[in-house]
């Protein structure tokens, strides 16, 4: 059988499934649409949870730019797994007694003002389109490959099926759909990283494979990578950075996104009790953990895997003819994700980091320049085919990676469409709007979002993960602080919010614009994004950071100077901070 | 007025006493996420980026104990922390009375 069918059994058959479940276990009310009946095991959200967080950035992207990177890029890793803490200290479990829907309805009530919500509104739109872009990318990646043809062309499919499968709807909205999704994306991922760990490091466990020695050469992995990247001219796999500032910074603005974004905090809603909601955040990280602790070895081990069969006989000797290059490499030629250029005419392909420093190393050994891209983001894709592992396990990453995608961005299509007819036009614009108007309403958004998110897809501002993390630099500005001051603070008032959200999402966005192109539109930049002409070496992924810090200042100074809240209000907040008498959310 | 309504509607009302007992529980929630969140930073912004250097003597599998706690350390340690503070903050909601039913 060829790989295209294996391909096609594996994705159809999960699809399947996830159909089936859905169609036994369909919602039977509204609220239930929303809540699944608000009474779900914490273990068993945390694992739907899993499911709805971990997107293509996750899956399909990051391995691929820590594979880059090295340490520099552990950034993805702690920031978004260190957000959880955050979420259950800090948001979760008041929000939960709160108990209402969704995060503008929060920011509404807790700061008595439509225009509050309304700002609330905006901000979770932007930051799910920029959202949802990176889930383009990523899938668009994926049916490019799996489907043999070119990455625009594999971005378009991706879109209907996408379209299909959000407008198929409350699908979402059903916590065991959400289980099964999980339980694929795990495997998909979990059993090529076994293989290639047994193949480097004899462990069979790939968090510990990292740390173990490398069968071949007998030294540690991690010190045969460096060696090996330092003989073609890349810096050291284990090197520490310099820019230590925009590290931090980076890291925060995911970790604070993280607790920002508002299809991960509604998960918090479906859990019976306020004490549920801790550990459902905890039983969330533990399944969200067992992919980032593979991850790292993930992309590690590939890029080692990569390197040796670019050199199979060291990297001081000559580089594989092109006539002899594996056939991955020949059908990720096809997509264009993968580009060779024979500029020194000897017929192989050399690949290696092409600075001024290595440029004497680089003509001693007659190498005219780099011959070949990777894109990162078909590193765990390729990653099987790299290892050459069985036909199966490359059908099953398919299926898990899609699975990522698919259900990422559905969710955050139907975030967008219940903002877009519930918050703002059944909310604020036309209290008077039929359910059949709302329906309507909420399809026509999702379907403009979609061509958005493809339109700006085509050309992206970043690899997929990238362009996650920068959706996650706009919730951290703008809806984490008017959150947590929400909570923490009797003082904040609907002034004090709404400047300070706006604040916040402005000056990052326009950071973010300057150097990434107005309005994500390609050829737009301001500036050139490279690290020189940064503010004070702060990336744009980073900026989230501080656009947060200034929510926070301006937030509580325009407070100071304004009115105190109502007292309703005060009483409001005392009575979130504790769990007794919670109740089960209700609607609008 | 204030104190009689700070449990929630649902919540019975409530006096005097039940109010200071409120505060404490509410001081004793954030000396606890203070603390939480001090490990929180300490293991990811400190042990895995700005205190790495310091630590480069301490071996780990072919690299230092700062590569460790950025790529799997500090994701070990966000998971017991969140457990850690599950369980101690249903201990103060039983403690002081704030349970749900």
């Amino acid at each position: 059988m060829s790989q295209f069918a294996i391909n096609l059994i594996f994705v159809g058959g999960s699809f399947a499934l996830y159909i089936a479940i859905a169609i036994w276990a369909r919602a039977a009310s509204t609220k239930e649409f929303y809540v699944a009946g608000s009474g779900v095991n914490p273990v068993i959200n945390g694992m739907a949870t899993a499911a709805d967080w971990m997107s293509a950035a996750s899956f399909i992207s990051m391995a691929g730019l820590i594979a880059a990177g090295g340490y520099a890029n552990s950034t993805y890793l702690m920031g978004w797994t260190g957000g959880y803490v955050l979420l259950a200290m800090l948001l979760a479990p008041y929000l939960r007694k709160f108990g209402k829907f969704t995060v503008p309805q929060f920011i509404g009530d807790r700061f008595y003002s439509s225009g509050a919500r309304m700002v609330a509104v905006i901000c979770l739109i932007i930051a799910s389109i920029t959202y949802v872009i990176g889930q383009m990318t990523g899938a668009g990646v994926a049916f490019s490959r799996f489907l043999e043809v070119s990455s625009t062309t594999g971005l378009m499919i991706a879109a209907v099926v996408v379209f299909v499968y959000a407008v198929l709807g409350g699908m979402k909205g059903i916590t065991y759909t959400q289980v099964a999704q999980y339980v694929v994306l795990i495997i998909a991922y979990t059993i090529p990283a076994i293989f290639i760990s047994l193949q480097l490091t004899g462990n069979p466990i790939p968090p510990l494979g990292l740390f173990s020695e490398h069968t071949q050469s007998g030294v540690a992995l991690l010190s045969k990578l460096d060696s090996v990247v330092r003989e073609l001219g890349f810096q050291d796999y284990t090197a520490d950075v310099s820019n230590k500032l925009n590290m931090v910074l980076f890291t925060l603005s995911l970790m604070i996104g993280t607790a920002g974004l508002p299809h991960v905090i509604i998960r918090f809603f479906t859990v019976p009790k306020v004490a549920d909601a801790r550990w459902s955040a905890g039983w969330a990280l533990v399944f969200i953990a067992a992919l980032y602790l593979s991850a790292p070895a993930v992309a590690a081990m590939a890029r080692l895997n990569l390197l040796t069969t670019i050199y199979p006989d060291g990297t001081a000797q000559s580089a594989i003819a092109y006539e002899d290059r594996p056939e991955w490499i020949k059908n990720w030629e096809k997509t264009k994700l993968i580009q060779f250029v024979d500029k020194n005419q000897d017929g192989r392909i050399q690949l290696y980091n092409d600075v001024p420093a290595f440029k004497e190393v680089a003509e001693s050994r007659g190498w005219a320049g780099n011959e070949m891209t990777v894109n990162n983001d078909i590193l765990v894709l390729a990653n099987p085919e790299i290892a050459n592992l069985p036909m199966w396990v490359v059908g099953l990453i398919a299926a898990g990676g899609l699975a990522a995608a698919l259900s990422t961005a559905a969710g955050l299509l139907l975030a967008i469409s219940s903002a877009v007819s519930h918050d703002l036009i059944k909310g604020l614009i036309r209290p008077d709007i039929s359910d059949r108007g709302e329906l309507i309403a909420a399809r026509i958004s999702m379907a403009v979002s979609i061509v958005i998110a493809t339109w700006l897809g085509i050309k992206p501002p970043g690899f997929a993960a990238q362009v996650v993390a920068l959706a996650f630099g706009i919730a951290a500005a703008s809806i984490f602080p008017a959150l947590m001051l929400g909570i923490f603070s009797k003082r904040v008032n609907s002034k004090g919010a709404v400047a300070g959200m706006l604040a916040g999402l402005i000056s990052t966005l326009v950071y973010i614009f300057l150097y990434l192109g107005w309005f994500f539109i390609p050829d737009t930049a301001s500036f050139a994004n490279t690290p020189d002409n940064w503010l004070l070496g702060i990336s744009p992924l980073s900026f989230g950071a501080v656009g947060a810090i200034i929510n926070f200042i301006v937030a509580i100074a325009v407070s100071s100077m304004t009115e105190k809240p109502p007292q309703e209000i005060q009483d409001l907040v005392e009575s979130v901070r504790y769990p007794k008498g919670a109740g089960a959310a209700v609607g609008h | 007025m204030s104190e009689q309504k700070f449990l929630n509607h649902k919540g019975p009302t409530v006096n005097d006493k039940n109010k200071s007992s409120a505060e404490q529980y509410w001081r004793a929630n954030l000396r606890l996420i203070l603390g939480c969140l001090i490990v929180w930073a300490l293991v990811s912004y400190g042990f895995a980026i700005l205190l790495r250097p310091f630590l480069v003597g301490i071996t780990v599998g072919g690299t230092d104990l700062g590569f460790w706690f950025a790529q799997q350390g500090s994701i070990l340690t966000f998971i017991a922390l969140i457990f850690f503070y599950s369980w101690r903050m249903n201990k103060l909601d039983q403690k002081f009375n704030v349970h749900e039913d």
